[in-house]
Parts: C-alpha cells; structure tokens; sequence
C-alpha cells in the first residue's frame, strides 16, 4: 500500500494505493469551516467525516470498505477549542480529545458527569484521540458520553454546506448507527449551557471490566437543588436500554421537588426499570439490563445530589 | 511428570560435588532482553520481512459444520497478484496407522486436517484454502473469489448436547477408545479414561459427611498479545527457512517435516521473540500453510493471524462439565473422592482430561479416589495446551467441594487441607509417591500470612485453594562459548517466554564464577544446536538449566584444563574458583583468569566450546495455595478482586522476580476464567466475540497488586535446587475466585465465568428461595 502526501490548495492531500494501483481511499484534512463544507458539499460517493478514527479505523482493518473520501475535520480551530462563555456557558469543538477534555479543570469542575463520562471511553491511548463529536455521531446506543451529553442540555452546532443549524444532541441519533446529519453535514462543536448555583451531573456505567469495554447499561443524571436541598431542575438520560439513548423524563418527574429521600428513590428505581427498553444480547440480557440500569441511575442521582449540595 | 531418574549423567556430580555458590542465583538482575523490548526493537513473528516477500491469508469457514461438495479456486488463482493457493489436495495423505509416533499424541492425520479441511468443516473458521498475492488488498480480493458449496450440517457447540446419544456427529468414524468392548456405534466421545486408586465404594461407606455438586467451566483462550506469525522463504534448492513465533522451533521443524514429508535437514527453523504462547504456541497452524506456498509461488511468504481468526482458529483450553463427590470423617479426614470429567476436545480428539483426574486431588492424601474422564468432540476449535493443561476446571470443582466441606463441618478452609495434606512419601492416585515436596509449607504460610487474618469489610469474602502441576524435564541442549575476551556465549535451544535467558545467564554465572554481565545468551535457531523440546511444562529453568549448569561445569574443567596446559602442570593440579584458575603448588598465588586463559586459546588446543545434550529427569512437582479477597457488588452483581496472595514451592528462586512474575500472571489469567472470559456463540455456531473487547481478560486495574510468598523447598535432583514454577501458578485461582465470591455472595456458585450477569441471576435465584 503506498500513500502520497499531497498539498492541493491549502488542504492536505494524501491518495491510498492498492499495490496494484488502483485508489482505494481519497484522504483530506481541510482548515477552515468552508472548506470543509466545500470538501462536504463537492464529494461524489461515500465520504465519512474523520476526527480521532477510533471508532472509524477499526471497522477498516475489520474489513468494512472504506469510504472514497475520508474529511478529517481536527485541523479547523473551531473544533478543537474549549472556550468559556462570558454567560458562563461553554462551547467543546467536536474534535476534542477525551484528554483535552479531562485536563479542561474548569469545565471538569462545572461538569463532573459528563466530563468523567468521556474519561470512561476507552484506555490512555484512546483518551488521546477519541472526540466528543465521534462518540455521538458513532450513534451507538452504548456510547459513554452521549447520555452526559442529552442530560447536561447541550445542543450541536452544525455546519452544512449550505449553512448552518443548531440542535439539541438528543435529536442527532435516529437509530443504532445512524444520525440525523445529511451527507453534507457535520457537527463543529457543543455548546453547554451556564449552571445555576448548586447543579451538578454524574455518570455511571455497568462493565464487567474496570476500563477498556463498553457498557452494558447506563445513566446519567444532571439536576439542580435549591438552598434547601430540594431538586428544582433534573435530567436522567439511560444509555444501552434501547435502540437510542432514553431521556427519562417520568423518572426526573420524581426527584422534582425531593431531597432524594429513601421512598422517593425507591419510586425513581421502579420508574427507570419501567422505561427500559433492552435487547438481550452477548453483553447481557434485558433482565439484567433493567435491573442494573434502575440501580445505575439511583447511584447516579445520589452523587449528583451530593456533589450539589457541595 | 515425577519420572525416575535413568541419565543423571556423570556433568551434573561434577556440578555437585563442585557445589556452585550463589552469588548471582537468588538475585535480581535486569534482564538481558529488556532494553530491546522496551525499545521496540526486539523482532517478534511479523517483524520479519524478505524482498519480494508475499501475503499469505487463509480462506475460513463461515459454517461451523458442513460437507464441502466443491471448492474451486480458479477464479481466485486467475486474478492478476494472485501467485499461489493451496488447499487439502496440497498435503500429503496421511494414513490412520501413521497418524501418531508410537501411539502418543498428536495425532499427525488430525492435524493436517486442522490446518486444511479434508471433506469436511467442523468449525467456524476451519481453514479451506490458503492464498498467496502481491498485496493484501489483492489477497483479500482473491478471497472473495474462491468458491465453496457447503452442504450444511447440524452442528454442536454444547458439551451436554454433543454426549446425548441423537448428538449430530463430527466424525462417523468415531468410536469411543477405552471403553471394553468397543462401542458399536459412533459418537461424539473420542475416549473415556479411568482413574482408580483404592476402593471408592469401602471409603465412602466410612464418610459420616458426603458432598456431591455438579460444576461447569468455559472454553478460555490463553490469550497471547502476539498473533501467530511466519515468514518462509522455500528456496530452489528446496532448501527452507522457516521465522515464527513459537514455544518450540524443533517443534515446528519437526511438525512441518511430518506434516509434509519433508526430510528434516531441509527445514531451518527461527525463533523470533516471542510475544506470549501459554502452550497456544506449542503447535503448527500457518507454517505448513507458508511453506507451500512459497514453494508453489517460488517467492518468500509471509503469514498473520488476525485476532478474531486467532480465536476462531486456534485451540482454547477445554470447557469442562464436572460432577464429583467427596465423603470426610467429621474430624475433616476425606476419606474418598469420585467424580465424572468431561472436557470438550474441540474439533478433533484431545483434550486434557485425563490432566484433570490426575491433578484434581493431587494435593491431598485421600486413600480411595475413582475418577472418569470423557473427551467429547464438538463443533469448536481444536482445544490446544493452556498453561497446566486440565488442571484448573478440575481443581475448580475439588476445591469448592473442599470449601462446602470446610462449611460444613465449620473448619478453618486451610485447616481441613492441612489435616488431608499431602506429604513425602503420600502415594498420588495416579501412581507417583511424591518426595521433596513443599505443599502442607505453603498451607503453613498461607495460615500465617497477614493476608489470612485481616478483617474483612461488608459485602467481602474470602477463598483459598490449592493447586499442583507435574513439571516436566525432557531433551534439552546448551552450549557454553569462551569468546577471545573472556566474555562468555550460552546457548540454548528454547525460546525466552519467562526469563529463561536471564535465568540461564545466572545459572552459568555461577557455575563459573564469573559475573552475570560476562554471559550473553543466546536462543539458537534448529540449523545452529542440537534438538531441544519446545518452551513449556514449566521445564525449560529446570531441564535447560540443568544442560547449561552442567555444560557450565564441563566448562569449567575444559578451562582447568587449558590452564594446567599454560602452566605445564597435571589438571589435577589446578583448581577453579571465581573465575580464576590458581595453581595449587604455589599456594594459590599463581592465578590465570578466564580472559587470559581466552587469550591464549590457540596454544591450548583452539576454540574453548562445550556442548552438552541431555534428557533432564527428576522435575519437582510444584503446589500452590492461594488466598483470594473479593468485594462484591450485590445489586449489580459485580465482583471486584480486592486481595490475593500466592504462596507456592518454587524449589530455588533463580530470578526471585521472574518467578513472582509468573505466580502474578498465572494468578491473573486464572482471575479471568473464573470471573469473564467466555466464548459466546450464535444459533448457527459462529462466534459472537472473536476480539478483546467481549471476550474479556483482565485489564491492569481489575487486579490487585498480587502479593507473592515463595516458599523454597530445593529439588534435590538439580544442581540449584529448580522446580517448575510456571504452570501451577494458575491452577489454585478459579477455586479461590469461586470459594471467595461463595462466601461473599452467601450462596454457592457452581459455574465459570462469574460474571456480572450470572451472579445476579444467582442473587435472585437465592433470594426468591428465601422468600
């Protein structure tokens, strides 16, 4: 296999060779939003949008056909930059590491659930490449982050080629797979919402192995108390108990207005196990699923509630 | 295996008498191949490359049992890069009566039709075809075009399943062997051995307390980081050069030979570095593959697994199904022991049961003992060696009957052990009466150990088990080389795996009295030593350690020899000590050292070499005992290893941090069969989890640190006191894992893995029995 480093324009340019000599892979790495969208926009046949690859370069080597045009987005700025908002919001690019991410210590400090969300995602050499925008737009039900995500509010900025539209991350996944973004499509960055005093988030996730697997349920909390202690805003999002993350709206309903005292969570458990959607698979099966997840999110809850009162 | 001894040879009471100091044995040195390792430059199997060299890649069965009614490859073969493809119809025949070599295993015929299928499929990933091409895209392309008509067949995954007497058969020639008279209809049942010793039915007529339970395990994969990999260059002259990673580079010469009837001398076998085997590399599978195709493309040919076919194609260990009964005294003296094993073999014959009813109560004095062993076929992998073959699962169920026991009878788990303890001069029901064991010590220790009587916190339980493994000698060969400096060349015959280079070094460093940093050893490749077994029954510090002590003390007196040559004196008037050659006449102040007596080498005679080959008897068996915490997590089912330690009798410690290192990674490994790894297959026999991520060892932070205790009770029969260490290591852990998440959980667990899910399933199981 040869690869040929190319400058065309302002892009980097790079072709992959067959022995034999025929392209199998076209690969660019554009610098600007526009030129993104205009790589977007011109391409012919399949294209995949490339940020860390951790998810993307296993399927290759696992023998899934690779794209013609692979568009790696980490070389435009507005995807790799944390930046804090004047309103006390925060805007993550979407080709942000898991490491950026964990060694941001003011959004880790705002945002302790979600951030520890993504911490999760695979080992140390992981960390370094997988992104927040590639754990979404994977659109696998298990993903870490994605719970944290929906549960903290965040909403997509993305870029078209022609224009741009904002949505909130709990529309992008349709189904185990697919996103709602057009082949033209993809997301630049997330943007949080500013916390109120005393809000906090947590996420946890059932593995049989301390790191380096995926979750075989999950839950993340994110809620607000008011001075006394009782929850006044809350969002529990369950992750691997249905084809796409499930937003539990009937089981934050029940934390409203509690201090998380003992019936109440007895009620929120039963709440969860009764949205729980699983399939039984080889990670587990949907009994176990809905058991767990109901103990996952009753755990969740605990800390967010503790790390608020803080 | 506790062999007697026939040719303990006359270089080992040289050695003997001229008892060795230990000035280097028992320290911790760095290890000779350490900076190339953590380089990157150490070359494991793929790291070889030749100009013009091809890509081999094997075409696999999607099906895990069918009849194979065409396979045609012209197609492939027409597709331009395509340089060669082989299939069964390149290997030779191999007829029934000249399968095996004086009835032992493996069995050659079986083998080969591992390496290619012959008629049919009999698993998943059961290699058809093999292509060599240009490139691997082409290589890939070409696999596309091979065509194959299967004629599907019911297949058998389930061990249960495949015994039943309707089972869909893998092989209709398969009678059961052992069984009197033979059987006159096929099964799956490949053979049926018996253990006895005493009279089962007299014992348990005297037990006040008998314990019977059924226990299940699965099929675990040794996991090795390194895939299988070659490199073979066939050349013109027919003349082949073989690079690979493997446990044993006469192995593969000799496998290879046999398997394609190619006259030994004509295969040159290198060891490259080699990136874990635990007895999965004690066998071939892509080298016959390499060699014909470099020989039908007159190019070299270089082959790799990937990791999913290194799971669907190459040998697990057995799972295994066990019922077994023990009955005690009430004072806690087991006074019989009967069980049924049954492992499945996997595709073809073999598994390692009959391992299992030796070892499984091998560490206690039990008078009466019957066990039954069943090799069951069914539509897997052929099962292949996994460090102390068939030891763990049956160690597994005769340790937890031990721990229900210890329940019962409300005994301390070590003290029911130390009251049924084998002892020097307990006869094994298997026929050994054990000497120069150190297991009731590693009981003893256990008992003591901080570990034992620290408090145990809420939801926490504790295990213990003990485990025993045979150790091994065999034909092992060393050199030792003088070079002109002084500094010395050892070499061996047998892959590194555990240390052995560093082991060895510390071994000859002794025995000559010179510095460990004045020895390089080196692992020779076939065409460059005489023949030595392959890397494994934890033989290599015991049986090549003997060869290169004594080529050592052989060394020792060649240079005692050059000296009394320089000085022109009898040899019996020069001694050895330190390195140093001193001429006893002048009262020791005349000395030569080594690099002197090097230095003057041509006028004595020339090169200064021994050689020594041997066939080591006399290995010390090895027993361990293990102390396992758990935490458990009861509404998620999850357990978490909290604390362990490993006692065990290591005979001497050479390299003390080699053999913790491999109490810690056998203690590991047994961690992960007892807690997640499982094979996990669909309706249709495919494999749902031919990768890392669901087929789950253990991840660094799963595991404690585990604590080590290394108990050194000498083997008499070598010069430093060697018994095998790194094997048993992984036989206590899966009864300890049990034995402690029981305690924890409140409620016996019978079946492997425990994962997450099984144990909440038990939790629920045990509670709605409560209520």
């Amino acid at each position: 296999m040869l690869r040929i480093p190319l400058k065309s324009g302002k892009w980097f340019f790079a072709i992959t060779f067959s022995a034999a000599g025929t392209v199998i892979m076209e690969y660019c790495a554009p610098v600007t939003l526009a030129e993104v969208c205009a790589a977007l926009g011109a391409a012919s046949g399949t294209v995949k949008v490339f940020a860390g690859g951790t998810d993307l370069l296993p399927r290759f080597v696992a023998g899934v056909n690779p794209p013609a045009l692979l568009i790696d987005i980490k070389h435009v700025p507005e995807t790799r930059e944390i930046r804090r908002l004047a309103e006390g919001g925060f805007v993550i690019g979407s080709a942000c590491s898991g490491g950026q991410i964990s060694a941001h210590t003011e959004l880790v400090r705002s945002w302790p659930g979600l951030t520890e969300a993504m911490d999760l995602i695979g080992s140390v050499q992981i960390q370094s490449r997988a992104t927040l925008g590639g754990n979404l737009c994977n659109a696998s039900p298990a993903a870490d982050s994605v719970p944290a995500l929906i549960a903290s509010r965040a909403r997509c900025r993305i870029a078209g080629s022609d224009g741009e539209r904002e949505l909130p991350v709990e529309d992008i996944i349709v189904s185990p797979g697919r996103t709602c973004l057009r082949q033209d499509e993809f997301i630049v960055s997330f943007f949080l919402p500013a916390r109120n005093p005393r809000s906090a988030d947590a996420y946890l996730r059932m593995t049989p192995r301390t790191e380096m697997d995926i979750a075989i349920a999950s839950a993340a909390v994110n809620l607000t108390v008011d001075e006394q202690g009782v929850v006044n805003e809350c969002h529990v999002v369950l992750g691997a108990v249905g084809p796409v993350p499930v937003y539990a709206l009937p089981a934050a309903r029940i934390l409203l207005g509690s201090r998380l005292d003992e019936e109440v969570r007895q009620r929120f458990r039963r709440q969860i196990s009764a949205l729980c959607r699983p399939i039984s698979d080889k990670r587990g099966s949907a009994e176990y699923r809905t058991d767990v997840t109901a103990v996952l999110a009753d755990r969740a809850a605990m800390t967010a509630y503790n790390r608020a009162l803080l | 295996m506790n062999e007697e001894p026939t040719n303990y040879g006359d270089v080992a009471e040289v050695a003997a008498g001229n008892k060795p100091s230990a000035a280097v044995v028992g320290t911790r040195p760095v290890r000779p191949d350490g900076v190339d390792k953590v380089t990157g430059r150490a070359r494991f199997g793929a790291d070889m490359q030749l100009p013009g060299s091809l890509v081999g890649m094997v075409f696999r069965s999607p099906h895990a049992h069918a009849r194979l009614l065409k396979v045609d490859v012209s197609a492939a073969l027409a597709l331009p890069g395509v340089k060669a493809i082989v299939t069964a119809a390149d290997l030779p025949e191999i007829p029934d009566d000249q399968a095996m070599d004086k009835g032992q295993p493996p069995d050659f015929r079986d083998m080969s039709a591992n390496i290619l299928a012959r008629e049919k499929v009999l698993y998943e990933g059961h290699a058809i075809a093999a292509v060599a091409a240009i490139d691997e895209l082409t290589a890939r392309h070409a696999m596309t075009l091979i065509d194959v008509d299967y004629a599907v067949l019911p297949h058998v995954i389930d061990l249960h399943q495949a015994m039943e007497p309707d089972a869909p058969l893998l092989n209709d020639h398969n009678f059961t062997k052992g069984i009197k008279p033979v059987p006159k209809k096929p099964s799956n049942i490949a053979s049926r051995y018996e253990q006895i010793h005493g009279d089962v039915v007299a014992g348990f007529a005297q037990a006040d307390v008998i314990i019977e339970e059924e226990f299940s395990t699965q099929p675990v994969h040794q996991g090795y980081i390194e895939p299988h990999a070659c490199l073979v260059n066939v050349r013109p002259s027919g003349r082949t050069d073989i690079w690979c990673s493997t446990q044993g580079q006469f192995m593969v010469r000799a496998y290879c030979a046999r398997l394609l009837q190619i006259p030994l001398a004509d295969l040159r076998v290198f060891p490259m570095e080699i990136g874990g085997g635990f007895g999965g590399k004690t066998t071939v599978y892509l080298e016959p593959l390499a060699i014909l195709l470099s020989k039908k493309s007159g190019k070299p040919v270089r082959m790799e697994m990937s990791r999913a076919d290194v799971f669907k194609a190459t040998g697990p260990t057995s799972g295994s199904y066990i019922r077994m009964k023990i009955g005690a005294r009430n004072d806690g003296t087991i006074v019989a022991a009967e069980g049924v094993l049954c492992y499945q073999a996997g595709a073809y014959p073999g598994s390692p049961v009959r391992l299992g009813c030796m070892t499984a109560f091998a560490p206690y004095n039990i008078p009466n003992i019957k066990l039954i062993g069943y090799d069951v076929l069914v539509n897997r992998p052929k099962s292949a060696a996994y460090r102390a073959p068939g030891a763990p699962m049956a160690s597994f169920a005769a340790e937890s009957l031990m721990d229900i026991l210890a329940q019962q009878l409300d005994i301390d788990p070590l003290e029911l052990r130390l009251r049924n303890a084998a002892d020097n001069g307990t006869q094994t029901a298997y026929g050994v009466t054990f000497k120069n064991i150190g297991y009731r010590q590693t009981l003893e220790a256990a008992r003591a150990h901080p570990h034992y009587n620290a408090p145990l916190g809420p939801d926490q339980g504790r295990g213990v088990a003990s485990g025993f493994w045979f150790n091994i000698g065999g034909q092992s060969s060393a050199a030792v080389d003088i070079n002109q400096d002084g500094s010395v060349l050892v070499t061996t015959g047998t892959p590194d795996i555990g240390g052995s280079r560093a082991s060895m070094a510390m071994m000859a460093a002794d025995v000559l009295g010179v510095g460990y940093e004045q020895i390089q050893v080196r692992i020779a490749d076939t065409g460059s030593i005489a023949h030595s077994d392959l890397t494994g029954g934890s033989r290599v510090t015991f049986a090549v350690g003997m060869a290169v002590s004594q080529a050592a003390s052989a060394m020792v007196e060649e240079l005692r020899r050059r000296a009394a040559l320089l000085w022109r004196v009898e040899v019996d008037q020069v001694s050895w000590m330190g390195g140093v050659a001193r001429l006893m006449a002048s009262g020791g102040s005349s000395s030569l050292s080594l690099t002197q007596i090097a230095a003057s080498s041509a006028e004595t005679g020339g090169p200064i070499a021994v050689e020594i080959s041997l066939n080591a008897q006399g290995a010390g068996p090895g027993f361990a005992t293990h102390i396992c915490d758990v935490q458990l997590d009861k509404e998620t089912g999850r357990v978490t290893v909290v604390r362990y330690t490993a006692i065990q009798d290591v005979g001497k410690a050479i390299h003390p941090s080699y053999v913790e290192g491999q109490m810690q990674g056998g203690a590991v490994q047994g961690i992960g069969w007892a807690l997640n790894e499982a094979y996990l297959y669909d309706e249709n026999g495919r494999l749902l989890n031919p990768g890392f991520l669901d087929y789950r060892v253990p991840v660094a932070s799963d595991v404690p640190m585990i604590d080590t205790v290394l108990i050194e009770v000498p083997n008499p029969r070598h010069p430093f006191g060697v018994k095998g260490v790194g094997e048993v290591p992984i036989v206590p852990p899966l009864g300890a894992v049990a034995n402690a998440v029981s305690r924890a959980a409140g409620t016996r667990l019978y079946d492997l893995p425990m994962s997450p899910t099984a144990i909440h399933k038990a939790l629920k199981r045990a509670a709605r029995r409560r209520s």
